[in-house]
């Protein structure tokens, strides 16, 4: 468990040396693409096919991303409590997304918490931000 | 000439003064609710609508913001400076405290204010399936999210 920590703590470390002032959403994958590898040594590049099995699932709670992203995240979401438009989450949908480094890391720890209970890896956030660009091509 | 003109621009201008401030005595019933603190809209408006400010005493936002891990069944924790920043903007701009010794209502929907306002709601209303909460304002107040609840605005939907 300690392992873990340390691993995850050394990923986050190069995610954020590596995002700082990044400006599309190329360059936060290049960022998980280098946290990934920290995490995992076996890793082997991301996967959009994972990601969107990822996105789907409900990881035996209650909520999957898609619950309030929607199963295709080129549409608008709904907050599923509170009823809120949510914009696409796809950037081919909205150009403002996965542009902001400090935007994307916060929400990902908030709904992650939310999704999972507990952080997302580099390598889930990769394979997430991997099948939302390959979305609208 | 002169003197009859001078007295209509009098009557008019004394017409016009009252009018005025009649528009203003409506205005003053706040229809108009717009949320003009960008760091208050994306971290406070973005799970639900922005709710404005003066819906909430102080008290109310102080003990929401003292607990923003737990917040309504999600962690909504923010940054120091964020936090700081819409602390100040909610306490400038909250309502008045009418609930005297009371503990703080911690939903605007559990005011004395919003029931009266929205008493001709039927329970119905609240949980049909377009609705769903009486916290999700944008459902019937088409302009909320620009802080517009005029009564003219509104469309309940079927």
């Amino acid at each position: 468990m300690r392992r873990a920590a340390r691993g995850a703590a050394l990923a986050l470390g190069i995610l954020a040396s590596g995002l700082a002032g990044a400006q599309a959403p190329q360059d936060l994958r290049r960022g998980y693409d280098a946290a990934a590898r920290a995490e995992a040594p076996g890793f082997t590049g991301f996967s959009a096919q994972r990601g969107e099995a990822f996105f789907q699932s409900t990881h035996g709670a209650d909520w999957s991303c898609s619950t309030c992203h929607t199963r295709d995240p080129l549409e608008p979401g709904k907050h599923t409590v509170t009823g809120k438009n949510i914009l696409p989450l796809a950037p081919a949908a909205n150009p403002a997304r996965f542009r902001d480094t400090a935007k994307v890391e916060k929400w990902f720890k908030r709904n992650c918490s939310d999704v999972l209970r507990r952080d997302c890896t580099a390598l889930e956030k990769g394979d997430v931000l991997t099948y939302l660009m390959s979305l609208g091509k | 000439m002169r003197h009859h003109v001078a007295r209509t621009i009098l009557i008019a201008a004394v017409f016009g003064a009252g009018a005025l401030a009649a528009s203003g005595a409506a205005r003053a019933d706040r229809e108009s609710f717009a949320v003009n603190n960008p760091t208050y809209q994306s971290e406070c408006g973005t799970c639900h609508v922005a709710y404005p400010p003066a819906l909430l005493p102080a008290r109310s936002w102080q003990a929401i913001l003292g607990g923003l891990d737990r917040h309504f069944g999600t962690d909504a924790s923010l940054d120091g400076k964020s936090l700081a920043e819409i602390r100040t903007f909610l306490e400038k701009n909250a309502g008045r405290d009418r609930t005297g010794s009371a503990a703080p209502a911690l939903r605007i929907t559990e005011t004395a204010w919003f029931k009266r306002e929205h008493r001709e709601v039927a329970a119905s209303t609240w949980s049909s399936p377009k609705v769903k909460r009486a916290s999700n304002c944008a459902a019937c107040h088409k302009g909320a999210e620009q802080g517009d609840f005029d009564e003219d605005s509104i469309t309940i939907p079927r």
